[in-house]
């Protein structure tokens, strides 16, 4: 099976070839998503609590890892802003894998004109910058989390259905698929019980690598001061706070938002790949 | 002379210019055991995939008890109505098995199309006692499974929709020679019990002289001779049959002489 992950020039070269790697990536990948999870119980303060006493605190045993501009807890806008930031490319994983499978494999599966009309629409959405797309939306509709997720769904969808649609066209030659059809099941049920979730493992792979881009162009987004609200903790917002931190000499509560998001993304990335790589690998 | 089950008249199919399966026709009895011999590319295999409706022909009909099957079926009851009509077994038993179906999965969700109302569990036991599988099969995944014993459930699959005619392509070709001649004594024996007719679609002289009661050779899309299978392979009269026949290996064969003789053909 040819497995081809879509991947950012950047980080195609990012390969899990070491089992360490990829289970520190795995590691750190669980952690955010359990700080996630138990944020509200673990954030040592309020992440919106000013505390004008402290402005560009280092770290101290008040503020672990000190405080930003407006006095605030670095550590615990970190973990409160891992949801949102968490939230958006889930939304935008969860939208465009299921909407990429289905226009991927009704592509692959009817193909003829069916196939032309969805397979160059989706080339099409290829060909507009999703930033752009999100940007657009945001500026039509104002602030908030949903504008920007759909927008990046849709254009991360034609990553998935172009995917979908390659597997589903190597899938249905396999003689399985004619033994059902000669037994009578329709061929919707066999793409939906049988060919769907063969493929399944590798579409999950490509959604993987999705969200650490999702999560690139939202925390973007936010950076430019679009998409979540002003006082919502998130990692990009927390970057744009922190430009004017850096600017005064104290770089800390720039810099660790920085490098959460940038880690977050090579652990997906990392993760994705060696999954995609795993079900290469596996005997049929 | 017993009744015809199948019949098939003047199957045509052409793949660009070239005329995979050209003026077939052959009828297969009631309970009785037909094969299609021939080698790779004779259409034989196009000829198997048109009678169950996996391709359609261009020009021709497939009748299964006088009823025309070539048409694409139309709803539910039709389709389930077909598939009652013919089974198939497929050459490749390591693919003809979705990887992450069990058994006894992949043997339900058959009796569920086809037979809702009926106890499940207690028929998808018979069908593997029928096909020589213990109990033990029924959780299996088909990479526990030896290629016999996945041919087995294929078998067992196929009998699952009770069909009237079962065409086997190559069925055992994939299988090497002991787990064969066992496949092939299961297959007379399901024959003697249920009275299914065999269509065997192969290039082995040796299973056709085992399974079957007529013959039909085919060579670039045509049957060039037909007959009962004993006669045909005592007295060939084509050829071409006696070229397959010479081919087959043995004491004294010799591969340079068969060359020559088909490129004489």
């Amino acid at each position: 099976m040819t497995l081809a992950l879509t991947r950012r020039p950047g980080l195609a070269r990012l390969r899990a070839a070491r089992q360490p790697l990829y289970l520190a990536c795995l590691g750190f990948v669980l952690l955010v998503v359990l700080a996630a999870l138990l944020a509200p119980w673990i954030a040592p303060s309020d992440p919106n609590a000013v505390d004008l006493g402290n402005v560009l605190a280092g770290p101290s045993a008040g503020h672990l890892l000190g405080a930003d501009t407006a006095g605030r807890d670095t550590l615990s806008r970190l973990l409160i802003g891992a949801r949102t930031s968490l939230i958006g490319p889930l939304g935008v994983v969860v939208f465009s894998t299921v909407a990429g499978v289905a226009v991927g494999a009704a592509a692959a599966w009817r193909g003829g004109w069916l196939d032309s009309v969805l397979s160059r629409s989706t080339e099409l959405v290829f060909a507009f910058p999703g930033l752009l797309l999100a940007i657009l939306i945001v500026t039509v509709y104002g602030e908030g989390l949903l504008a920007p997720v759909l927008a990046l769904a849709i254009a991360y969808l034609p990553y998935v259905s172009r995917l979908t649609r390659s597997l589903v066209l190597t899938e249905r030659e396999r003689p399985y698929v004619a033994a059902y059809l000669v037994q009578g099941h329709s061929s919707v049920q066999i793409c939906l019980r049988h060919v769907i979730p063969n493929i399944a493992p590798v579409v999950l792979a490509q959604s993987t690598v999705n969200f650490g881009y999702a999560l690139i162009d939202l925390a973007g987004l936010s950076y430019l001061g679009l998409g979540v609200p002003a006082l919502t903790p998130d990692w990009g917002r927390m970057v744009f706070d922190g430009q004017t931190a850096i600017q005064r000499g104290y770089p800390l509560s720039a810099i660790l938002p920085c490098l959460v998001i940038v880690l977050t993304v090579v652990a997906f990335n990392v993760v994705g790949e060696r999954w995609a790589d795993q079900v290469a690998r596996r005997d049929r | 002379m017993p009744d015809t089950v199948l019949e098939v008249t003047a199957l045509q199919r052409t793949f660009g210019t070239v005329r995979a399966v050209d003026e077939v026709s052959f009828a297969l009895a009631q309970g009785g055991s037909l094969g299609i011999v021939g080698e790779s590319g004779s259409g034989k295999t196009t000829t198997a995939r048109i009678i169950v409706g996996l391709d359609r022909p261009d020009a021709g009909k497939v009748l299964l008890h006088g009823r025309d099957r070539t048409e694409r079926a139309r709803g539910r009851a039709q389709r389930l109505a077909r598939a009652r009509q013919i089974q198939m077994v497929f050459q490749d038993p390591y693919l003809s098995l979705d990887p992450r179906t069990s058994v006894q999965a992949a043997l339900r969700e058959t009796l569920r199309l086809h037979f809702p109302d009926i106890d499940h569990a207690r028929r998808i036991a018979e069908l593997l006692d029928q096909v020589g599988l213990g109990s033990w099969a029924a959780d299996a995944l088909p990479r526990r499974l030896s290629g016999g014993q996945r041919q087995r459930v294929a078998i067992a699959r196929a009998l699952a929709v009770e069909p009237a005619v079962m065409v086997l392509d190559e069925a055992v070709a994939a299988l090497d020679v002991s787990v064969q001649a066992q496949v092939l004594n299961l297959l007379a024996d399901i024959r003697e019990q249920t009275g299914i007719g065999y269509l065997f679609i192969t290039h082995d002289l040796g299973v056709v002289r085992c399974v079957t009661d007529d013959v039909v050779v085919m060579r670039h899309g045509r049957i060039v001779e037909s007959g009962a299978t004993a006669e045909v392979l005592a007295a060939p009269r084509h050829p071409y049959t006696r070229l397959l026949l010479d081919s087959v290996p043995r004491p004294g064969w010799d591969p340079r002489q068969i060359a020559a003789a088909r490129r004489a053909l």
